[in-house]
Formats: C-alpha cells, sequence, structure tokens
C-alpha cells in the first residue's frame, strides 16, 4: 500500500513536471531571462559593452533575437552558440579555450608568473646564504635579541632613534 | 664613497640573459607595431585588388541563380559593396535611393550591388529589407569577415566599389546624398 | 589671428625645450655650470609659455570659435562656460596640449627646487624631462594640433593650419559638443587627475636616468623623489577612483570597473607604481633591489606614455577610429626608444647596482616585500597580456575576440587574495629577520579572531565560500594592522610617559609613512569590502511596468509612479525622468528618480540611475526604456549593490592616508632612514 503511495506520488510529481515545463515554452520570457543570456555576450558595435546593459539600438534587437529564442525553448548554449557563429567567437566574454592558440591566454602569464617566482626564489636563496665576507654595513642589530619581546625591542629601539 | 661600498659583488649581466632579455622586448614590441601596422593599413585599399570572401544571401536574394558565391565569382563586372544595418538611421536615408539606381543597372548592365547586413539579427533585416523593397542581392556580414576585410572606418553605411578587375576604385563613407551621387560614382569608374 | 598665436607660442615653447635640452647635455658634458644654469631657465620658460598657449585655445573653447576645428569638435554654443574649458581635455589636440602644460608645470616645480648637493643630476633631469617634453609639444605641433582652421577652399571645407591660397575661413553655425558622458563632474576632474599622475610619474624616472647616466647610483635619486612618487601615485590612484565613481554614475550598468582595455592601460602603471612604492623602502632600508628599483621605475614610465597612448588613441578598444591618426607610429617610436635606452643604461651601470647587504631569512620583510612585487607584476602581466590578446590572435588567427571581464576577474582573484594576505603579515614581520615562529607569535590572536569573524559571518550573512574568503583575509588585515597602532602606541607610551592619544599622534607624526601606508592598507580592505559585495552578492532585476505597477528585488519593493519629458532648450537636452517609489519591507523609503537625458548636439543619450545608497546596499534603478507615446509604460532594471559604499568610504580614507604619508615634515632633519642617519649624513632638501 505504501508502495502504491509512494509510485502515484511520483507519478504525480512527474506530470507537475512535464506541465510545468510545457507551461514554460507557452510563458513570455520575461527581461531577466533575457538578460541572463546577454550578460555573456558582447555586441561588437559597443565595445566592450556586456549586451545586457548596452543601451544601442543594435544591441536591443539583439536582445529581442535572444528573447524570440528563449521563447522557441533553445537552450542558452544553444543561443550563445549561434551568436558566434553568426558573428565569431568575439562576442562572447573571453576567449573560448576550444583551440590551442586560445589557451596561451591563460597558460603564458602562468608561465611568466611561475618564471618570476622561480627567479625571485633563487635569489633570495643566493642572498640568504651568507657570504665569506660578514653581512653589511647598515643592519641594524636586531638579529641577536631575545626571541621573547622581539618585536617590543625593536620598536623601542626605533623609538629611541627617532627622538 | 659609495663605489667602494659595493664592491663585493661587481658582475654585470651574463649575455645569455642579456640576449634573452633583449629576445623578449624586441619581440613585444614588434608585437605592438605590427598590430599598429595592421590597424593603420586596411587589407582593402584603393588602387588595389580586393581580398576575396564569401557571400551566403539572405533567403530570398541570389544572383544569377546562385544563393552562395565568391566576390572573385563577380570579376569582370563592377562591384558596388553597400554595407548596411537595420538599427543604423543614415543607412535608411540612403536605401531607396540605393534601390532606385539598382533599378537602372538590373538588367542587360554589368553593374552588380551587393548589400552587406553588418551586425544585425535576420528579424531586423528582413524588415529592413521588405520595408525598403530592396532587390538586389544582400548577405549577412557572417562574422564580420567582410567588414574586417574592408575595414569599416566610421561605421555604417560604408560602400565600396569595385571595378571589373577586381580592383577597389571608390569608398563611399556615409550616406549617398541622392541617386545621382551614386551613379556618377559608378560613371567615373566606367 | 588668435590660433595663429597659440600655435606659434606653442611652437616657441618648443623651440625653447629643445634648447634646454641641447644646452643641458652640453653643459653636463662639458661640466659647464652656466650652460646647466642658462638650460634651467629655459626650462622655467617653457611653464608660462604653454600657459599662454593653452589660455589661447581655452579663449577660442570659451567664445564659441567654431572655425577652429577642435572648438568645433568638443564645443557648442548650449554647453556652460565651465563645460567650455574643462573641453579643453576632452579632445585628443587638446588633452595632448594639457599633459604638455602639466608636464612642463612639474618640470619648472624640479627645476626650482635646491640642487646645491646633487648639482650633477640638474642637467641630466632637465634632458630627460625635456626630451618627454618635447615629444609631446611635437605631437601637439606637427600631428594633433588643436589650433587647425576650417577653410573653405574651392567650395570644399578642409582643415588647414594657415590659410591655403585663396581660401576664406570657414565657421560652423555651432559645434558638435562635448560627448555627454564627458560633461559629469566626475569625468571633469578625472582626467586631471589621471593626467597629473601620469605626469608625476616622469620624475622620478628623470631622476633614476639621471642616476643611471651620471653613475651615482646610490639611493640618493630615491630619497630625492620619494615625495614625487607619492604624489604622483595618489594622483593617479585618486584618478582611477574617480572613474570608477563616475563609469558607477553614469555608465548605468551597475558597475564601477568593467576591465575595459581604457581603463586597464590606467591601471597598469598604478601595478608598477605600487611595487616600486613598497621595493623602494628595501632599498633605503636595507641597501637592496637597486635594479629593480631602477626596472620598476622605467617601466612605470613606459606604461604612462602607452597608457596615454592607448586612452587617447584607442588603439585596442576600436582599431577603426585610430586608423586615420598618424600619433600612432609616433608614439610607438618614442615608447620603444626610450624603453630600449633605458633598459641598456639599466644593463650598463648593473655591476653598481649590487645590493650592499644580504637577507637574513626567507620571512624577513625585504623577503616579504618582494613576494608582493612579485604578485603585482604578476597582475601586470595578466592585465598586459589580456589588452594585447585580442592584437595577438587577430595577428595570428585572423580571429577577433573579446578579453572581458570573466578572465580578467578568475585570473587575478587569487593574486588579490594573495596580496591581502601578504598585508596581514608583512606588518608583523622584522627587517632583517624573521622567522615562522616569531611570525606565528605576532599573528595568532589576529587569525582567530578572524576565523571566529567569518564563522559568525558563515552563520548569518553568507554561505559563499569566495566572500568567506574574502571576509577572513579583510578581518586579518584591519585587525593585525590594528594591533600595529595599539602595540606600537604603547610601547612608546612605556618609553615616553605619555597618555595614550599623544603617545598615538606622535608615533604617527614620527614615522608617517609608515603608519600612512597601514591607514592605506586599511582603506584597502574597506575598498575590499565594497568589491566583494558587488561581485559576489550583487542582484538584478528588469521589467517593462506600467503606471502603479511594481517589482520587487531582495526586501525592495519599487513602484512606478509617473514619467515626464520635456525639452530644455536652454542646454540643448532632453529630459525624461521617471518617478518610483521604494519601499522595503512595505515600509516605505522615499522616492528615486532614474532619468534618461538625450543631448541635441550630439545626439547621445545620457542615462541617470536613480541611487539610494546606505551602509548595507545601494539600490540603483535604471530607466532603460520608455513608451513616448503614452508615457505610460517604461522599463526598469534594478540593481541591489550590497555594500558597495565601503568602496567609496574607503577611497575616501585611501586619500587621507596616502596625503598624510606625503605631507611635508615641518622639519626634514626629523625624517631619516635608518641607513640614511649614518650614511648620508642629513641632507635636508626642498624635494623630500
Amino acid at each position: 500500500m505504501k508502495k502504491f503511495l509512494y509510485t502515484l506520488a511520483f507519478i504525480f510529481f512527474l506530470t507537475i513536471l512535464f506541465t510545468s515545463a510545457a507551461l514554460a515554452q507557452d510563458n513570455i520570457v520575461t527581461d531577466d531571462e533575457v538578460n541572463a543570456v546577454a550578460h555573456q555576450l558582447y555586441c561588437p558595435v559597443c565595445q566592450n559593452t556586456p549586451l545586457d546593459v548596452c543601451p544601442t539600438d543594435a544591441c536591443r534587437d539583439w536582445r529581442e533575437q535572444i528573447r524570440g529564442m528563449l521563447a522557441e525553448g533553445k537552450t542558452e548554449d544553444e543561443i550563445l552558440q549561434y551568436f558566434v557563429d553568426q558573428f565569431g567567437d568575439r562576442v562572447l566574454a573571453a576567449p573560448p579555450v576550444t583551440t590551442t592558440f586560445n589557451w596561451l591566454i591563460y597558460i603564458l602569464p602562468a608561465i611568466i608568473i611561475l618564471a618570476g617566482a622561480i627567479i625571485l626564489f633563487r635569489s633570495l636563496k643566493e642572498w640568504t646564504t651568507p657570504k665569506a665576507v660578514a653581512a653589511g654595513s647598515g643592519a641594524a642589530g636586531t638579529d641577536a635579541s631575545s626571541p621573547k619581546d622581539e618585536y617590543v625591542a625593536r620598536l623601542e629601539e626605533e623609538l629611541k632613534k627617532q627622538k | 664613497m659609495t663605489e667602494e661600498e659595493t664592491t663585493n659583488t661587481k658582475r654585470g649581466v651574463p649575455i645569455a640573459t642579456q640576449v634573452v632579455v633583449w629576445v623578449f622586448i624586441v619581440g613585444l614590441l614588434a608585437l605592438v607595431a605590427f598590430g599598429l601596422r595592421r590597424a593603420q593599413n586596411p587589407m582593402a585599399v584603393v588602387g588595389k585588388p580586393v581580398p576575396d570572401f564569401d557571400l551566403v544571401f539572405y533567403e530570398g536574394y541570389e544572383y544569377n541563380g546562385q544563393k552562395e558565391m565568391k566576390l572573385s565569382d563577380l570579376k569582370g563586372k563592377i562591384v558596388l559593396i553597400n554595407i548596411w544595418a537595420s538599427w543604423c538611421k543614415p543607412c535608411e536615408q540612403e536605401a531607396p535611393d540605393l534601390q532606385e539606381a539598382w533599378l537602372s543597372y538590373k538588367d542587360g548592365s554589368d553593374v552588380v550591388f551587393v548589400g552587406v547586413d553588418y551586425v544585425d539579427t535576420p528579424a531586423g533585416a528582413d524588415e529592413y529589407l521588405t520595408k525598403f523593397n530592396i532587390s538586389f542581392p544582400n548577405a549577412p556580414d557572417l562574422k564580420s569577415n567582410i567588414s574586417s576585410i574592408l575595414n569599416r572606418q566610421m561605421g555604417v553605411p560604408e560602400t565600396y566599389i569595385i571595378d571589373r578587375d577586381g580592383i577597389l576604385q571608390k569608398i563611399q563613407i556615409g550616406p549617398f546624398a541622392s541617386v545621382d551621387d551614386i551613379h556618377s560614382m559608378i560613371q567615373s569608374i566606367e | 589671428m588668435l590660433p595663429e598665436f597659440g600655435y606659434g607660442i606653442a611652437l616657441v615653447s618648443f623651440l625653447v625645450a629643445l634648447y634646454s635640452l641641447i644646452t643641458a647635455v652640453y653643459g653636463a658634458t662639458r661640466k659647464s655650470t652656466s650652460m646647466v644654469e642658462s638650460a634651467r631657465r629655459g626650462m622655467l620658460l617653457t611653464f608660462p609659455l604653454i600657459s599662454i598657449s593653452a589660455a589661447t585655445l581655452i579663449y577660442l573653447l570659451v567664445n564659441n570659435h567654431f572655425e577652429v576645428s577642435f572648438v568645433y569638435e568638443v564645443t557648442s554654443r548650449s554647453m556652460p562656460t565651465y563645460l567650455k574649458v574643462t573641453a579643453w581635455w576632452g579632445g585628443q589636440a587638446g588633452s595632448l596640449l594639457f599633459w604638455s602644460w602639466l608636464l612642463a608645470a612639474f618640470t619648472s616645480a624640479v627645476t626650482l627646487r635646491k640642487w646645491e648637493r646633487d648639482f650633477e643630476f640638474l642637467p641630466w633631469v632637465i634632458a630627460i624631462c625635456s626630451v618627454t617634453l618635447l615629444f609631446f609639444l611635437g605631437m601637439v605641433i606637427f600631428y594633433e594640433n588643436p589650433f587647425t582652421r576650417f577653410w573653405l577652399v574651392n567650395g570644399n571645407v578642409e582643415p588647414h593650419m594657415f590659410q591655403p591660397a585663396l581660401a576664406t575661413v570657414f565657421t560652423p553655425q555651432d559645434g558638435n559638443g562635448l560627448n555627454p558622458l564627458l560633461r559629469h563632474p566626475g569625468m571633469v576632474i578625472h582626467p586631471p587627475m589621471l593626467y597629473l599622475g601620469f605626469v608625476s610619474f616622469v620624475i622620478p624616472y628623470a631622476f633614476a636616468m639621471a642616476a643611471l647616466i651620471t653613475g651615482r647610483t646610490d639611493d640618493r635619486w630615491i630619497r630625492l623623489t620619494r615625495r614625487w612618487s607619492l604624489w604622483a601615485w595618489l594622483f593617479l590612484s585618486f584618478g582611477l577612483v574617480l572613474g570608477g565613481r563616475w563609469a558607477y554614475d553614469v555608465l548605468g550598468w551597475g558597475g564601477y570597473w568593467g576591465w575595459d582595455p581604457v581603463e586597464i592601460a590606467a591601471f597598469m602603471p598604478w601595478l608598477t607604481g605600487t611595487a616600486f612604492l613598497h621595493s623602494v623602502m628595501i632599498q633605503e632600508k636595507r641597501g637592496l633591489l637597486k635594479h629593480w628599483n631602477m626596472i620598476l621605475v622605467i617601466l612605470t614610465y613606459a606604461l604612462v606614455i602607452f597608457g596615454t597612448f592607448l586612452t587617447r588613441s584607442g588603439v585596442l578598444s576600436s582599431v577603426h577610429a585610430f586608423a586615420n591618426s598618424p600619433i600612432g607610429p609616433a608614439f610607438m617610436i618614442f615608447v620603444s626608444s626610450t624603453f630600449i635606452t633605458s633598459i641598456a643604461l639599466v644593463i650598463y651601470r648593473w655591476p653598481t647596482l649590487h645590493g650592499e647587504t644580504e637577507m637574513k631569512s626567507m620571512l624577513s620583510r625585504e623577503a616579504l616585500f618582494l613576494l608582493n612585487n612579485l604578485l603585482f607584476m604578476s597582475v601586470l602581466v595578466i592585465c598586459f597580456w589580456g589588452v594585447m590578446f585580442p592584437l595577438v590572435s587577430e595577428l595570428f588567427t585572423g580571429q577577433k575576440v573579446t578579453v572581458g571581464p570573466p578572465f580578467y576577474e578568475r585570473a587575478t582573484a587569487p593574486i588579490f587574495a594573495a596580496l591581502m594576505f601578504l598585508m596581514g603579515v608583512a606588518p608583523l614581520s622584522a627587517w632583517g629577520h624573521s622567522t615562522l615562529k616569531t611570525l606565528g607569535r605576532a599573528m595568532w590572536k589576529s587569525a582567530l579572531i578572524a576565523l571566529v569573524v567569518t564563522v559568525i559571518l558563515f552563520a548569518t550573512y553568507t554561505q559563499n565560500i569566495i566572500a568567506l574568503i574574502g571576509f577572513f583575509l579583510i578581518a586579518l588585515v584591519l585587525l593585525v594592522t590594528a594591533q600595529e597602532f595599539w602595540r606600537g602606541t604603547r610601547a612608546r607610551q612605556r618609553a615616553q610617559n605619555e597618555n595614550f592619544f599623544t603617545s598615538l599622534t606622535r608615533l604617527m607624526g614620527r614615522n608617517r609613512r609608515r603608519y600612512g601606508g597601514y591607514i592605506i592598507h586599511i582603506s584597502m580592505m574597506l575598498m575590499a569590502i565594497g568589491i566583494l559585495g558587488i561581485e559576489v552578492f550583487q542582484s538584478s532585476t528588469q521589467g517593462e511596468l506600467a503606471q502603479g505597477e511594481s517589482l520587487n528585488i531582495a526586501e525592495y519593493t519599487v513602484k512606478y509612479r509617473e514619467l515626464a519629458s520635456w525639452d530644455d532648450q536652454g542646454k540643448g537636452v532632453n529630459f525624461t525622468r521617471a518617478v518610483v517609489d521604494v519601499y522595503e519591507n512595505g515600509i516605505y523609503l522615499g522616492e528615486l528618480t532614474p532619468r534618461i537625458d538625450f543631448y541635441f548636439d550630439s545626439q547621445q543619450n545620457m542615462t541617470i540611475p536613480g541611487n539610494r545608497s546606505t551602509f548595507r546596499d545601494d539600490l540603483y534603478i535604471i530607466l532603460v526604456d520608455w513608451q513616448p507615446t503614452t508615457a505610460m509604460g517604461a522599463t526598469f532594471k534594478i540593481y541591489v549593490n550590497p555594500l558597495v559604499n565601503w568602496l567609496w568610504i574607503g577611497s575616501m580614507l585611501f586619500l587621507l592616508g596616502v596625503i598624510f604619508a606625503a605631507w611635508p615634515d615641518r622639519d626634514p632633519a626629523e625624517e631619516t632612514s635608518r641607513r640614511g642617519v649614518t650614511r648620508h649624513a642629513s641632507q635636508p632638501s626642498a624635494a623630500d
């Protein structure tokens, strides 16, 4: 009996799911739904302004196009793909990493930053390894103070100098 | 005084490092310079042949029964390429003139008009073409390919006239003032 | 007549700058003091000269001389006088003259200081400044002349500087008018601030080059330009903040920063400048990193020129608008040649630039500062590459691409987080020596409290992981910095027997740069709160409303009351203004009036949002569209931007912090670095 109830509930649930999906298709597409897609697009007419906030007529047409496509039941990905096919990769907010070349946008800075980090680390190592001659002239004697109140000691010493 | 104090390590930059640094800097500058050159020199220059591109006409448009063609297929004819968009107000100004001019060339002349629709939606384009009764072949500017070849300078509309040998002869930035303007520009090539 | 006069004066100042350059170099190589003095006088003369030229241009702008093409482009009869004046920097040609004028002012100021001790720097500083000045004046004179007039030649209107044969002056009825976006008060002062920042970074660069050329590569050039760098940094930062505020107020997209190439162009010199301000301290305190400081100041200068080139010419953002302008190659050649020469000089002087001491530990303050530099450079690399990538892509694949906010946000967010963590650690580390143990001991209390704060936020405010990491770091830095103030004051109190506030003010007054720096860190954290708020928690909705209908977002209800549209012929603007009532949980809060201004002369719209700002959030309403015939239906876009106000509060505190750090001391001798005391037995100087 209990099992039967569960199945009933499940079927009921499924019906709701399907009907609501069907309803959604007939529904008017809201501005928010349009903007959610438009926000990911850049119209070539207004450089560097996302489509959802671009005030030009060209962009208004694009948004109406998106609205129409959403009403037809197209998914977000399909719509984005349509615009890429029509107008090229530049309608997307960032280059799609579909080609090896476009991977460069992420890889190259990573390589340079890594190289910088290695150079920095090696220089630091070189500097921190004591050389034959004793350390330089101006270093204030902060190193040998008691670890307990080192900070306060350092500050007090600086304060004395300031006076 | 300082000189003596800094004697502990007096090394210059190793040659290898110098080479790497210079290659990097020169490469970077060359890149910017290249981009600049490209921006300054359009691919289509008056007096030079226009690089080829594809035309895929809108529904209901064709040329000599073809729905798709290349620019090079039109060699031997004078080609007027008009770049427009449905959201562009000045384009509407010249659209009737262009259509009127086209009607006089349509039959028995070797002048071809081609409309190229820049950054537009199918619905907008359809409405525009119907509104002005445009009958010369029109194609969308797929992937902005055509406009980037012809190097749009200011926006739409822009018109390019290519002679029988495929050489760019005239550029009109902004709308034509009248039908006569269009005729005289074409006649200046013939 | 007047345009020729203005042009002529610009030409004269160009020649004077050229004279200064030649005599300065000649005087330096021949060790002729009188020659150098003459160069100095010449340099001083450029400022009044360019001022006269600029005054002529302003006169033409204010008095509707539309026969001058620049006046025609940027002004119109309906513009108020103050906007006609600020239109000076509203267009390419004028802004180049403005740049030249600022540079002449700064160079004059720097040549006026006392030079007795540093006399060998003087000719080279003059030379470097005059080369830069010559370049910008050259742009004005040869390429982008603001004094060009329209002439009627054989029935055609053509722009020429001088009267062509048989031509008459052509005066248009009215001008184009300034781009409405540039009429906002924020935009009126944003470019000058940015340019001030740009121009004042030329001075430290000039000193650095002078040090390299003369071989006096100790840290004297750094101490001489310390204040300049701080002020330059202040102007640049202020310019960036104003730009953000302007974008928030008039661009109508609910944000303040869009990672536009033009914005990034101004941001890049700020990054190297910030890195420079930090690493300079290492050289002053420990005598390290001399090479690196040189490279940073050179990079900053190159990026300043490059940034001007990008902002003024739009080479990357809209390639085509730029295609006809000849200034691109000129800028390119100037940037390349100065950059290559500077780097060559650094390599030539490399042996004399070696550090004087060694580092003692990987966790010492200087090591952490280096890490900070690495992080700033990383952001720079990302920004530079992001700006260049569309160019590279078009070059190699023929494919145009957009590099927008998602890329920058993804790539820089972890680095900014790491920078925040460093801000929490570095103040606790000691110059010369620190260990994990000492750092841990100094930090654990703050870290624990920050963790507690984060847990409370998790329970009450947000479960978003990025926001929580952000808030933890913000809390950590705020606590550590507050603790620095507290411990410093307590220590001084014990040593001097003063009361708490005397101790605090004296402590800060005695070490302006350190405590100014801490104020800046605190303000950065306040700004971070605002940035996190808008980045993570922003929500928006849009809808078309009939009168009396309302939209809901978060706790707010926005009810559309009425809309009116009218022409103001005097201003040449059509105003469309909607009135909406705002309720929070049903309680009436007041009305907001988003509007659209349409400028007749330039045929452009400007969207002015209605904004209700509190510490908790901003309710930001944009009038997107309306039905002109009935004035009944209107479309609104509504944003809720949580915490964004802290961004502006932080910016204000930030300014105070920099001013505090950069304010001249009454007694320059008081302000000495630890090494400076022994090494350069007090050199009081005006620039210090």
